[in-house]
């Protein structure tokens, strides 16, 4: 499936409510992420260390892959391999069935959405139950999250009551207390019922088997402590060696994210329930999923997408995410991440505006606290789409042609020259608005909602020339 | 002090007092400058939609231009980020021609490093009873990291009253290609700078970067707003002759 970004860029920018939304998040959000960062000052040594760090996890990954599974098995737990999310999603599938399980509950978990996990349990007759507020919030409206930390951020607090009233039949109120009230109390049935619970992970560590999760609404501790069954979906590039690292991910991680010292909660598990134990599930699934990214893996310049821990400071950042929202990405993954991650997880052919949906404006690479080179990337990105596309013996395209023309006249200096001449005569004879009028892109691309100046009666160069003699 | 002049084509073609005013201001301070007639573009374009190769046919031509030069002036952040930053990726496997990107990006300046920087200017001398408000180019400053010497410059004009604005540094929307490519956005992106800009209550914006100045300068006539875009050059060349 090919998704365009152009061809929701309208309807984002005409949404009001959701342009309202966006500009109070960007500015809350960004003022709280600068604050919680200027406290730290050795926070530049702490995003080079965690950039090593990860750099060393990828670069072996599989021995920490391996020590992780070891570790997982020896404290009673399982550990399932899934190359593709569909094999994540059919081992999921098949358990429920197996134990006639019919509901699970859900912590927030974007490769769940990456792998379509609820739609393929509801075809499965079994019921995903979202427990984060804003994934339940999502859940009921029927859509997709905008924000990989704050999945309904493109919705107001009104539209949210609205929805709440019409859907769960709570009494009409704009007090944000009664709202999560009403959620909570629905949703305490279902954790007390739930015979599984499906979480994300952030972090995976190699050398004792801890998963860590951090979350604010306490969903993810009960979700993980009272069903019998835990499963826990991690990208496999989520293995960091040592647990003396977590304080410093854990720092740039929630820091980035949400601007908080620390998140309310940080659950460490390692493993199921001991026999000594009050809580916790009898039996506990840790699934490694790949669904591409060995093939990022593989690729050395995209290697260092894999360092992204999710925290989502590039997309507050970042002023075309600001302009649009995340829905307009179509994409699971959205804002400078989703650019850079969409066309790297599926290919540059089924995503090949995401690469260019960018001014370059290098905001992201600024912020991410383990320093992916995002605009890098996304450069290396275009270059692909184009040898990708200019391979295809068939496809004449003529930007390619227009490229090639312009390069021969940019290295003959007297032909530009000429050529520039040439130019001011058309831009004269087109009136008024100049070589802005002409109908063809790029004119009448940028014409569109700005004017186009007109050419000096002169370049430069004939400026120069005519003083020099 | 001899200094090499590579004035862009967009200033070339679209702009030459932005190239007269570069002049004009390294001549005052004593500077021997030189317009060598071969030159033409650094191969942003290219490089920026993924034509690689296209780029790099024109990046060997500025390479050959400049190879003697001594010091490369360019009144351009995102120009001088190319020859400075990207040229030696371009030619990452070409170790020769990498070798001498690197060196002729050594020697490069963009105009207000230049003046700051390297000739230790304060003032250049310039008068403007205006208030004006500057705009940070992306590349000039994240890639380059200057973001003072502008300033210092602007703030040393005479009578001059400059106001920051909210939000200086972020991005206005141009993005080369991206301005084209996502005309919406891209003005999405400039309407939020140009009401930025009036919140300084400035009459004229100062940048670097011709490509940023062309599109705001778009957009403030499209709606008739009453701001003015003006160079840094131009503005530190409002001097006596
Ligand atoms: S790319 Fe960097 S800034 Fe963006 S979500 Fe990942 S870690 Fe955070």
């Amino acid at each position: 499936m090919v998704v365009k970004i152009s061809a929701n860029v309208q309807s984002a920018l005409a949404d009001e409510t959701l342009q309202g939304n966006l500009r109070r998040a960007f500015v809350d959000t960004l003022h709280s992420r600068n604050e919680a960062v200027s406290e730290v000052p050795n926070w530049e040594e702490l995003r080079d260390y965690a950039r090593d760090v990860k750099a060393h996890t990828l670069s072996r990954l599989p021995e920490y892959l391996q020590s992780l599974e070891e570790k997982v098995l020896e404290q009673g737990g399982k550990v399932i391999w899934a190359e593709t999310g569909q094999e994540a999603v059919q081992f999921i599938v098949d358990l429920s069935h197996r134990r006639e399980i019919r509901e699970v509950v859900k912590g927030k978990s974007m490769l769940s959405e990456e792998i379509h996990l609820n739609e393929s349990l509801e075809r499965a007759q079994i019921k995903p139950v979202e427990t984060d507020l804003g994934e339940y919030v999502i859940q009921l409206a029927g859509e997709k999250p905008s924000h990989l930390v704050a999945p309904a951020l493109h919705k107001s607090r009104k539209q949210i009551a609205d929805l709440f009233v019409q859907e769960l039949g709570m009494a009409p109120t704009g007090d944000v207390l009664e709202i999560t009230a009403t959620a909570r109390k629905l949703l305490r049935r279902h954790f007390l019922t739930a015979r599984m619970g499906i979480t994300g992970v952030n972090f995976a560590v190699a050398e004792t088997g801890t998963i860590v999760i951090v979350e604010n609404e306490g969903n993810v501790g009960l979700s993980v402590a009272v069903p019998e069954i835990h499963i826990a979906l991690m990208g496999i590039e989520k293995v960091i060696p040592r647990s003396r690292d977590l304080a410093v991910f854990l720092k740039l991680l929630i820091r980035s994210a949400t601007g908080q010292k620390i998140t309310s909660y940080v659950n460490c598990l390692s493993g199921p329930r001991r026999s000594d134990e009050l809580d916790g599930p009898q039996e506990f699934y840790l699934i490694l999923i790949d669904n591409g990214r060995t093939k990022i893996l593989a690729d050395d310049f995209m290697r260092e997408s894999l360092s992204c821990i999710r925290c989502g400071a590039c997309l507050n950042v970042c002023p075309v995410y600001q302009t649009i929202g995340g829905h307009a990405y179509g994409s699971t993954y959205q804002g400078p991440l989703g650019a850079m991650l969409t066309p790297l997880l599926t290919s540059v052919s089924e995503a090949p505006e995401h690469a260019f949906a960018s001014s370059l404006c290098g905001a992201c690479h600024e912020v991410c606290p383990v320093k992916i080179p995002i605009p890098q990337i996304l450069l290396k990105l275009r270059e692909r789409f184009q040898s990708e596309r200019n391979q295809k013996a068939a496809s004449f395209s003529l930007e390619k042609l227009v490229m090639q023309v312009w390069a021969r006249v940019m290295c003959a200096p007297s032909l530009y020259a000429r050529l520039g001449r040439w130019a001011r005569i058309v831009d004269k004879v087109c009136g008024k608005r100049g070589m802005g009028r002409l109908p063809v892109p790029p004119f009448s691309r940028w014409m569109k909602h700005r004017d186009l100046p007109a050419l000096p009666p002169q370049s430069f160069r004939e400026l120069y020339s005519k003083e020099v003699s | 002090m001899k200094v090499s002049l590579f004035i862009t084509c967009l200033v070339d073609q679209f702009f030459p007092q932005i190239g007269i005013s570069t002049m004009k201001i390294l001549r005052k301070l004593g500077v021997e400058v030189e317009f060598d007639s071969r030159q033409t573009c650094c191969g942003q374009p290219a490089f920026n939609t993924g034509y690689v190769e296209e780029a790099r046919q024109v990046a060997r031509h500025f390479l050959e231009v400049y190879g003697d030069s001594d010091h490369i002036v360019v009144p351009s952040g995102s120009c001088s980020t190319m020859i400075k930053v990207f040229f030696p990726k371009l030619f990452a496997e070409d170790s020769s021609q990498r070798s001498l990107a690197e060196e002729i990006g050594r020697r490069t300046f963009e105009l207000s490093e230049f003046l700051s920087s390297v000739l230790g200017v304060e003032t250049t001398g310039a008068r403007f009873p205006e208030v004006v408000t500057y705009h940070d180019s992306c590349h000039l400053l994240r890639e380059l990291g200057i973001s003072s010497q502008p300033r210092q410059l602007i703030r040393a004009v005479e009578e001059i009253d400059f106001r920051e604005m909210e939000h200086c540094d972020r991005c206005c929307g141009f993005g080369g290609a991206f301005s084209v490519k996502f005309p919406d956005i891209s003005t999405a992106m400039g309407a939020d700078k140009v009401g930025w800009i009036q919140g300084s209550g400035a009459r004229y914006v100062i940048a670097s970067d011709v490509g940023c100045l062309m599109h705001l300068r778009g957009l403030l006539e499209r709606n008739r707003v009453p701001v003015q875009t003006m160079h840094l050059a131009e503005l530190l060349a409002k001097f006596e002759d």
